[in-house]
């Protein structure tokens, strides 16, 4: 089954790994990171058919909605390599119960103590905590919110989830694509920490913005004018202008993905050399 | 190793008459999209198509062969060829998407491949990435300042350029004018100073100039996709070849030249870890070998 998944996903031709290859390291928290490294080798190993739990807080569904755009693996995905145990829309239970994996949708509420509850259970309950989409990772679009509505017109403050809890590992995405995701589990179930290193080092990655290809790449002498930014926007907010971004303000929203996509943010050659063979 | 992973290294022309006469070098690119184009090896590409200012190219999708080779010959400015590939699939309904791409951009392409964060259905979609050599590349207006102020010429007069021998090239109907390489230092764009590929070390196969004599091409075929739809042209006698070993001024200069860019941006990427900066690739000393991509 694994095999087949793999072949979906172009994961296959991956030549045995006799090098360790020396991970960049990007995050600050270098604890955490080591953390979170052994959380994710433990589930590997330890559970062969990972506990996964879906956790829905102020995000749209949309990221679920993605990862059931698998179709081609979903049936043997769900019912052969994991264990859906929890999640609202996925399974009919009320209490949170123990889980390896955590998927967590949304940014939470700060006014809403039931979401905050929620969290902090299930960072109790869950191995791995993974912040699904960039709701939970960098807030999105969420970051605009300001109160004022009915009929919680005191719900104004919204924060990606490693604002509150420490988050493991972080799929951004607007919403994340469905073959990242199951990319990402397969990796988990592999415990392929190689991987995974990228999806560590984006948990630090909560203030995303389309300026950040200004300040981060072309302020920095960096900009190659691929045009890999324009591309990855889900909203259209990036063109390109002689050569570098623009972007429209007015449409971001903040999902973090063009810069996140941009090869000249980070750089995964070991990965992209087992993936093509070259 | 400073060609990258490849299968085989060749001097290559296409044996079309129309595509010698427009392509920039053997026109190993236009040939290779529009046989892939009449197979159904792929159903598009993406290539830098004619811009509203002569000499600024706009990525455009081609879905014929007629646009592929409207677009043939180098333009030595950015056309960011990724941000049509979405369009390409979405807009276009593309299934099997070709393109043209600088080594940069070969990045961008296989980085979104292997962590495709939000580009839902995209990266199983790029059938064939032909990848062109590179030193460096030019904002249009350092073009302008080479072609209007330093040679005296209107662009829409030029016909082609062309950087060789040490210098950039003009050629207009009736004139052929240059100014040193030397002069151009100083309007490169500077995210190239970093770069640590020149031979699309990436791409399904890579084409360049040099290596091969004028009106030739030096091909590396690289991955299986690549080295089958070369070996199908030249089977259906589109492309001829002669060995490396048969040309001049061969491999070696290429080597040389790879080299040559790799040390020196290599030094640059230390000086700037040295002053804190970011960059994307390891210093030196982090790595077994230097001039490695990362
Ligand atoms: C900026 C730049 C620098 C280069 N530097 C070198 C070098 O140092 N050494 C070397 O050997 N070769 C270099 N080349 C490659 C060389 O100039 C030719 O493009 C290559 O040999 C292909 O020639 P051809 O006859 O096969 O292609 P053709 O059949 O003429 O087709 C050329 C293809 O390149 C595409 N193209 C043109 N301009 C651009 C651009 N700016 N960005 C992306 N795609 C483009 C066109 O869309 C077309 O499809 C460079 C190319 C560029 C664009
Ligand atoms: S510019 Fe687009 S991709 Fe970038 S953060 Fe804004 S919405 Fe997301
Ligand atoms: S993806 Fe990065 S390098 Fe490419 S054009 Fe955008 S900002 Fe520049
Ligand atoms: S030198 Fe490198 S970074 Fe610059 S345009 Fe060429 S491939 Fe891109």
């Amino acid at each position: 089954m694994l095999a087949r998944i793999k072949r979906f996903l172009g994961m296959e031709a991956k030549p045995k790994e006799d090098e360790k290859v020396p991970v960049e390291k990007k995050v600050p928290t270098e604890e955490k990171k080591v953390a979170s490294e052994e959380e994710v080798e433990k589930v590997a190993e330890e559970k062969p058919k990972p506990r996964i739990g879906y956790i829905h807080l102020s995000g749209c569904t949309g990221d679920v909605m993605s990862l059931s755009e698998n179709y081609d693996i979903l049936a043997p995905l769900l019912t052969e390599m994991v264990d859906i145990v929890y999640g609202q829309t996925l399974v009919d239970r009320w209490d949170i119960p123990e889980m390896d994996i955590a998927l967590i949708e949304g940014s939470v509420c700060l006014q809403d103590e039931h979401s905050l509850h929620e969290l902090k259970e299930v960072r109790e309950k869950a191995g791995l905590v993974v912040a699904f989409g960039s709701c939970a990772a960098t807030g999105c679009f969420t970051r605009y919110s300001r109160g004022g509505q009915q009929a919680q017109p005191a719900h104004e403050s919204f924060v990606p989830v490693a604002d509150v809890v420490k988050v493991d590992l972080a799929i951004p995405g607007c919403p994340p694509s469905p073959e990242i995701i199951a990319k990402t589990v397969v990796a988990v179930i592999n415990g392929d920490m190689d991987y995974l290193q990228p999806m560590m080092d984006l948990v630090g990655y909560t203030e995303a913005c389309g300026c950040d290809l200004q300040l981060k790449v072309v302020n920095q002498a960096l900009c190659i004018a691929c045009g890999t930014c324009a591309m990855s926007c889900p909203t259209r907010a990036v063109s390109m202008t002689a050569g570098r971004p623009e972007v429209n303000s007015d449409r971001c929203v903040k999902c973090g993905v063009c810069y996140i996509q941009c090869p000249r943010s980070w750089w995964p050659m070991e990965r992209i050399k087992k993936d093509t063979g070259l | 190793m400073v060609l990258g992973t490849y299968k085989e290294a060749l001097s290559a022309r296409s044996t079309d008459k129309q595509i010698q006469k427009i392509a920039q070098d053997g026109g190993i690119v236009s040939a290779l999209l529009s046989f892939a184009l009449d197979e159904k090896i792929i159903d598009g590409a993406v290539v830098a198509g004619p811009g509203k200012d002569m000499w600024k190219p706009e990525p455009q999708v081609a879905l014929t062969s007629d646009e592929l080779l409207a677009a043939a010959g180098t333009k030595y400015t950015f056309s960011p060829n990724v941000w049509m590939l979405k369009k390409a699939v979405r807009q276009y309904g593309l299934e099997k998407v070709g393109t043209v791409a600088i080594p940069c951009q070969t990045m961008g392409i296989r980085k979104m491949q292997s962590y495709p964060f939000g580009v839902r259905f995209v990266a199983d979609k790029i059938a064939l990435l032909l990848g062109i050599y590179c030193m460096e590349n030019f904002p249009f207006a350092s073009l302008q300042t080479f072609i209007s102020e330093k040679m005296g010429v209107s662009p829409e007069l030029v016909e082609k350029m062309d950087i060789g021998k040490g210098k950039f090239w003009i050629y207009t109907a009736d004139d052929e004018l240059s100014i040193p390489l030397k002069e151009t230092h100083g309007y490169e764009q500077s995210g190239c100073k970093v770069c640590l590929d020149y031979v699309a070390e990436l791409a399904d196969l890579s084409t360049g100039s040099v290596g091969s004599p004028d009106g030739w091409s030096t091909v590396l075929t690289r991955t299986d996709a690549g080295e089958s739809v070369f070996k199908l042209a030249v089977d259906a006698g589109l492309i001829e070849t002669k060995p490396m070993a048969d040309v001049k001024p061969g491999l070696g200069l290429l080597e040389k030249l790879a080299k040559d860019k790799k040390t020196k941006n290599q030094k640059t990427i230390d000086e700037r870890i040295a002053m804190g900066l970011p960059v994307p690739y390891k210093a030196s000393t982090e790595k077994e070998d230097p001039l490695a991509n990362f």
